[in-house]
C-alpha cells in the first residue's frame, strides 16, 4: 500500500437528517442539508482546489481558491462557505475559474520560498498540490517578502514552526480553537500580511499556552508547522490503523511508516473515540518504544543483591518454570500469584489470568485496576448490574448539564476533554452545556477560554459521599426526583428507604457544610441544576474511587443518576473516565481474584464449569488474593512467587515501604516489562516485553469500545507479550498452541456472553465494537440500560458518610491529594523516556499561599513532605488552585516516590488504596531524605548487569 | 499494622459501611465470603472477635459456623 493521507472533504460533515439534491459538473449529488458545495463535490470524488478549508474546522473563506460557478448566481462564490441548495447547478472547472485560481496561486507562491525540493513536506504539501492542480507554471509578480526570511521556532520538542512558509490560511488557529479548545494561537496583522504566533509575539510554542496536541500541525497545509520527525526521516510511505496505548480515551491513530521506522502517529478521522483528534502523548510521545534503556534480552539472578545475567529465551523459560514449580511444591500452590497489565492487550491479559487459574492452580490474580477503578466495578455492578460506564463518548454532544467529580479531564483524558469543551462552548447557535465541577482543586476545566463552570464545589478531600448525599437530599426534599422513571425502572421500596435516609436533616447541605466545607447554597444550586437542567451526565475519575469510601461514592453517583432519570439514553449516564488504555479490558478479562471473564463470580458453578470444560482443568471456587493481600501474605512468609506483567507496583502502589517489604520477602519475582522498572529492583527474573507497536491484539477503552491494536514492526525483544506468556505456560507443562491473538479472542468470545459476537474479522470490518456484543446487539451497545437495567431493577443503595481513618492532627495538619498532568503518564516509565519531560521535569507540590507563608515556603523551595507512613522531598509551587489546608502532587517520577508517604488505608469494599487523602506536614528541607538516598543506592546496585555496565 | 490487625480493621470498615443495609450481619458475612481468600478467612476465624465491632463479630461468627457446619 502506498502512502495516502486520509481524505479531506474540506468542511465538516453535516448532521442533518434532511437531504438536498443538486448537480455538480453534470452529476447528481444528494447530501445532508447544511453540507457545503465543496464537501458535496468531494464526496463524489471531485476535489475543488482549496487552501484555507479542511474538514476538521469550520470554513473561513479567505483564500478564494475554491471558487465555483453556480447557475443563476452572480460572480464566483467560494464553495467552502456556500451551503448546498435543492436543484443547484454547480460547475467546478471552467476556463474562467482556472484563470482566477491561477491568479490566486501566483500571489501565494510569490510570497513563498521556492525550496520545494529540500522542504520536509515535499510530496505532502497542499500548496504544492494545489499549484499543480491549477496548472501554475510561472509567477508574474515580484517576490514579496511579507513572510519570507523569518526565524524558525524550534522550541516545541516535537514540531517546528517555520513562519516563512506560512500562507496565513488560519487553519491552525481554527484547529487550536475548535478542535483542541485551547486558543493558544493568534493572528497579528490583517489580510495578506497577517502572521501567526503562539500567544504573544514574544512567546515561543513551548512557553505559550500550547499543549502540543498537534491539531494545528495536522491542519497546516504547508511545511510551516511540521513534525520534527518528518524533517528528520522524511515523509511516510505506508500507514496502519491502530489504537493509542496511553489512556482510557483510546484514540485511533494511523501509524505512518517508512519501512519499519515509525515516522509519525496521525489521529484517525474515523476513530470513534477521538474523531480525528489527539493529545501530546499519543501523537508524539512514542519515542520510549525505541529507547536505549529498553531491555531486549531475558535476565535472571539468584538473589536481588546479585547483578543480572543475560540469558536466551529458552533458558529463561526453563528457569522460570522450574522456580515456580519448586515454590509450589515447597510452599503449596497458593504461594503463587500474578498481576495482569492494564497496558497490555485483552488477549495478553486473558492469557496471564488463565496461566494463574489453570496453571498455578489458584485465583491469586489481580490487576492495577485494584488501585484505580475497582470501586467502579463494585459500585456499578451493585446498582446497575454491569461494571462499566453507561455511554459512548459521542453521547456528550446531547448533554445539557455536565457534572465532573474527582476527575481532571484536560490533563487525564485530554481528547475527551476537548470534546466536552466543544459541547460546553456551544456550537452553531446551540447554547453550550452547563458545567458543575466537584473537586478540591480548581482544575483547568473550571475556568478556561470561553468556559466557566456554573458551580465549582471545592470540597475537603475525603468527603465525596457527604457532598453527594447532600445533593440527593436537595433533590428528594425539593421534589425534583423523577418518580415516574424510578417506579418504572427501579425497586421502589429500595428507593423509598434511600429517599427517607437522604431526607434526614443530618444530611442537609447546611448540616454537612462544616464537614465538606462546601457552601450550602452553592451545593443546592448545583443539585437543582443537575436535576432540572435537561440531560445530565456524570463523569468521574480517580478522585472518586481512590478513597476509603470509593465504592460508596460510585454508588452515590449511581443513586443520583437514577433518582433524576438520567440513565438509559443519549446525553445522560454515569461515566467513569478510565486511567490506563486497557484498564476496562483488564477488568473485563477476568483479572480480579473473585471474578472470571465477564464479571462472573468464581463461586458461580455454571460459569466455572464453562471454563473448566474448555480448559480441561478444575478451578478453585474460592476467591484469591488481591494485590495488597498478596503483599501482606508475603510479609507473613506464605506468598512466595509473583508474575508481574507490565505493572510497576513498587512505584504505583501505596505505602512503598510495605510494598518493598512484601517483594523482598518473595523468592521469585518475575517482571515482564519494557524497562527495568522500580519493581524490578526486587525481581529475580526479567522477561523483556514488547510495545503496542510490535503486537496484534485489542484494547477496550472507557466507553467499552474494543479496538484493534496492530503490529507495525517486529518486536525488538523477539516475542510479542502473549507469546512470552504462552511459552512460559508451555514450559510449565500446559498444552497451549495459539498461533495468533485472534484465536485467543475467539476463546474469550466463546466463554464470555458479553463478547459473544466479537472477533478480529468483525473488528476489521467495522473498526470497533462496544460490548455487550450479542445476538440481540450484533453491532454492540453504545448506550447501556436502555430498556431497563442489566440487573433487572436499578438498585438504590444507602451510602452513609463515614469519615476516613486518616485524620489530620497537630503533627500532620494538611491533607495531601495526588493526581497527574497532561504530559506524563502513570508512573512515567514511558513518558519520562520521551521529550515530554520538557513540560514536567519533576513532581511539584502545590500549596496554598497561606499554608506556604505559615511555613516560610516559597515557590521553587525544596520541602519535606511527611506523613505517618514516611517522608520524601520535592519542590514546592505556591498556588491558590488548591484550598487552604490541602496540598497536591503528581506521582510521575521515581525519585519523588510520592507513595512513600501514602498510607495503606483503602476502600472498604475493594481495598482500592486511599491515594487521595493523606494527612501530612510540610517543612523546609535540606536535601533528600534517608529513604530517597538509600533507595537510590539500592536502585543502582540492583540494576547492574553482569557485563559490568549499569542498564539504567 | 500486621496482617491480623489489618483484617480486623477491614472487617470493621466493611461493617460500618454496610450498617445501613437491611440485614447488616448477613451483608457483611456475604461480602467477606465473596472477596476474601481462604487464608484471610481462616486467619480471622482463628483470631476470634477481639477488636471487632458487634456487627463484624456477628458476621465472622456466622461465617465460621457455616464453614464448620459444611
Ligand atoms: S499543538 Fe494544539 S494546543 Fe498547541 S497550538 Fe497547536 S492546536 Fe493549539
Ligand atoms: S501555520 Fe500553516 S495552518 Fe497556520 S496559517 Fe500558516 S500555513 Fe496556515
Ligand atoms: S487522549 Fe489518551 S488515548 Fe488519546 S492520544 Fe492522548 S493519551 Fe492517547
Ligand atoms: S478553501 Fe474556500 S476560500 Fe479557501
Amino acid at each position: 500500500m502506498t502512502y495516502q493521507p486520509q481524505n479531506d472533504f474540506g468542511t465538516p460533515e453535516s448532521r442533518s437528517d434532511e437531504t438536498v439534491s443538486l448537480t455538480i459538473d453534470g452529476r447528481n449529488v444528494t447530501v445532508p442539508a447544511g453540507t457545503s458545495v465543496m464537501r458535496a463535490a468531494a464526496e463524489k470524488g471531485t476535489s475543488i482546489p482549496k487552501l484555507c478549508a479542511t474538514d476538521s474546522v469550520k470554513s473561513f473563506g479567505s483564500c478564494r481558491l475554491c471558487l465555483v460557478e453556480i447557475d443563476g448566481r452572480r460572480g464566483t462564490p467560494a464553495s467552502c462557505t456556500t451551503p448546498v441548495e435543492p436543484g443547484m447547478v454547480v460547475r467546478t472547472q471552467t476556463p474562467h475559474l482556472a484563470k482566477l485560481r491561477k491568479g490566486v496561486m501566483e500571489l501565494y507562491i510569490s510570497d513563498h520560498p521556492l525550496d520545494c525540493l529540500t522542504c520536509a513536506a515535499n510530496g505532502d504539501c497542499e500548496l504544492q498540490d494545489q499549484a499543480g492542480a491549477v496548472g501554475l507554471r510561472d509567477v508574474r509578480y515580484d517576490v514579496q517578502a511579507t513572510h519570507l526570511g523569518q526565524e524558525k521556532d524550534h522550541s516545541n520538542p516535537y514540531f517546528d514552526f517555520d513562519p516563512s512558509k506560512c500562507i496565513a490560511c488560519s487553519r491552525c488557529i481554527r484547529a487550536c480553537d475548535e478542535v483542541q479548545g485551547t486558543l493558544a494561537l493568534t493572528m497579528e496583522g490583517r489580510g495578506w500580511g497577517s502572521k501567526i504566533s503562539a500567544g504573544l509575539a514574544s512567546d515561543n510554542f513551548l512557553e505559550s499556552e500550547c499543549v502540543s496536541c498537534g491539531a494545528c500541525v495536522q491542519a497546516c497545509p504547508t511545511a510551516t508547522l511540521v513534525e520534527k520527525k518528518v524533517v528528520e526521516v522524511g515523509t511516510p510511505e505506508r500507514s496502519v490503523v491502530t489504537t493509542c496505548a496511553y489512556c482510557g480515551v483510546g484514540c485511533t491513530f494511523r501509524a505512518e511508516m517508512r519501512g519499519e521506522q515509525l515516522v509519525r502517529m496521525v489521529p484517525y478521522k474515523d476513530g470513534k473515540a477521538n474523531r480525528g483528534h489527539s493529545c501530546v502523548k499519543g501523537r508524539f510521545a512514542w519515542g520510549y518504544a525505541q529507547h536505549q534503556e529498553r531491555i531486549l534480552k531475558p535476565m535472571i539472578r539468584k538473589s536481588i543483591s546479585d547483578p543480572w545475567r543475560e540469558v536466551e529465551w529458552d533458558e529463561a523459560f526453563a528457569y522460570t518454570a522450574s522456580e515456580l514449580k519448586r515454590i509450589s511444591a515447597k510452599y503449596g500452590r497458593n504461594a503463587l500469584g500474578g498481576i495482569t497489565s492494564s497496558r497490555c492487550t485483552n488477549e495478553e491479559t486473558f492469557l496471564v489470568q488463565k496461566l494463574i487459574r489453570a496453571g498455578f492452580g489458584n485465583n491469586n490474580v489481580d490487576t492495577c485496576a485494584r488501585v484505580c477503578h475497582s470501586p467502579t466495578g463494585y459500585g456499578l455492578k451493585t446498582t446497575f448490574g454491569t461494571s462499566a460506564g453507561t455511554q459512548d463518548f459521542d453521547s456528550v454532544e446531547d448533554t445539557d448539564v455536565i457534572l465532573i467529580i474527582g476527575a481532571n479531564p484536560t490533563d487525564g483524558h485530554p481528547v475527551f476533554a476537548s470534546r466536552m469543551k466543544r459541547r460546553l462552548r456551544g456550537q452553531d447557535g446551540r447554547p453550550g452545556a452547563k458545567l458543575i465541577v466537584i473537586d478540591p482543586r480548581r482544575t483547568d476545566i473550571v475556568r478556561s477560554p470561553h468556559i466557566e463552570a456554573q458551580h465549582h464545589l471545592p470540597l475537603r478531600p475525603g468527603t465525596n459521599v457527604a457532598v453527594l448525599t447532600a445533593m440527593a437530599h436537595v433533590i428528594v426534599t425539593e421534589g425534583l426526583a423523577d418518580e415516574a422513571f424510578i417506579r418504572e425502572r427501579c425497586d421502589w421500596d429500595e428507593y423509598s428507604h434511600w429517599a427517607e435516609f437522604v431526607s434526614q436533616a443530618r444530611n442537609s447541605p447546611e448540616n454537612l457544610q462544616p464537614v465538606t466545607l462546601v457552601d450550602a447554597e452553592e451545593l443546592r444550586a448545583a443539585a437543582r441544576l443537575y436535576a432540572t437542567g435537561g440531560n445530565g451526565a456524570i463523569y468521574y475519575g480517580l478522585g472518586v474511587t481512590e478513597h476509603s469510601q470509593g465504592s460508596s461514592t460510585v454508588m452515590a453517583i449511581a443513586n443520583l443518576a437514577m433518582a433524576t432519570g438520567n440513565i438509559g439514553r443519549r446525553g445522560v449516564g454515569v461515566n467513569p473516565l478510565r486511567g490506563q488504555n486497557n484498564v476496562q479490558g483488564a477488568c473485563d478479562m477476568g483479572s480480579f481474584p473473585h471474578e472470571l471473564a465477564g464479571y462472573r463470580h468464581i463461586s458461580d458453578g455454571n460459569a466455572r464449569k464453562l471454563f473448566e470444560d474448555d480448559w480441561g482443568v478444575t478451578l478453585d471456587p474460592e476467591p484469591g488474593l488481591r494485590i495488597p493481600n498478596m503483599l501482606d501474605a508475603a510479609v507473613d512468609g506464605v506468598f512466595k512467587a509473583l508474575y508481574c506483567q507490565g505493572e510497576d507496583i513498587l512505584q504505583s502502589d501505596p505505602n512503598t515501604a510495605h510494598v518493598s517489604a512484601g517483594l523482598a520477602a518473595m523468592e521469585c519475582v518475575i517482571v515482564h516489562d519494557l524497562f527495568l522498572n522500580e519493581t524490578a529492583n526486587y525481581a529475580h527474573i526479567f522477561l523483556p516485553g514488547s510495545t503496542f507497536l510490535e503486537k496484534n491484539g485489542t484494547f477496550t477503552n472507557a466507553e467499552r469500545r474494543i479496538q484493534p491494536v496492530r503490529k507495525v514492526m517486529t518486536p525488538m525483544n523477539g516475542l510479542e507479550d502473549w507469546e512470552v506468556t504462552q511459552r512460559l505456560a508451555q514450559a510449565m507443562g500446559l498444552d497451549w498452541n495459539y498461533t495468533h491473538p485472534s484465536e485467543i479472542m475467539d476463546e474469550i468470545a466463546r466463554l464470555t456472553p458479553t463478547f459473544a459476537g466479537v472477533s478480529f474479522a468483525r473488528l476489521d470490518e467495522v473498526g470497533s465494537l462496544q460490548w455487550p456484543v450479542t445476538a440481540d446487539a450484533p453491532d454492540g451497545s453504545p448506550i447501556m440500560h436502555v430498556d431497563g437495567f442489566v440487573r433487572g431493577k436499578g438498585k438504590f443503595v444507602v451510602t452513609d458518610y463515614v469519615p476516613t481513618d486518616e485524620k489530620t492532627g497537630p503533627r500532620f495538619p494538611l491533607l495531601l491529594t495526588t493526581g497527574r498532568i497532561l504530559s506524563q503518564y502513570n508512573v512515567g516509565a514511558q513518558t519520562r523516556r520521551t521529550e515530554n519531560v520538557a513540560w514536567h521535569p519533576e513532581d511539584l507540590l502545590e500549596i496554598h499561599p497561606v499554608d506556604a507563608e505559615d511555613r516560610g515556603v516559597k515557590s521553587g523551595d525544596w520541602v519535606k513532605l511527611a506523613s505517618r507512613a514516611g517522608e520524601t522531598t520535592l519542590r514546592a509551587t505556591v498556588t491558590d488552585r488548591v484550598a487552604p489546608g490541602v496540598v497536591y502532587t503528581t506521582f510521575h517520577h521515581a525519585v519523588t516516590q510520592a507513595n512513600v508517604v501514602t498510607t495503606d488505608f483503602s476502600d472498604w469494599a475493594t481495598n482500592c488504596p486511599e491515594y487521595k487523602v493523606t494527612a501530612v506536614q510540610i517543612s523546609a528541607s535540606n536535601g533528600p531524605t534517608e529513604w530517597q538516598e538509600e533507595y537510590e543506592a539500592l536502585s543502582t546496585r540492583s540494576r547492574r548487569v553482569e557485563t559490568g555496565i549499569a542498564a539504567e | 499494622m500486621n496482617s491480623v490487625e489489618r483484617l480486623v480493621h477491614m472487617a470493621n470498615q466493611i461493617a460500618t459501611n454496610l450498617a445501613t443495609d437491611a440485614a447488616p450481619v448477613a451483608a457483611v458475612a456475604d461480602h467477606i465470603q465473596q472477596f476474601w481468600d481462604p487464608r484471610m478467612k481462616k486467619m480471622i476465624f482463628a483470631h476470634g472477635t477481639a477488636g471487632l465491632s458487634p456487627v463484624a463479630a456477628a458476621a465472622i461468627s456466622l461465617l465460621a459456623d457455616a464453614q464448620n457446619g459444611a
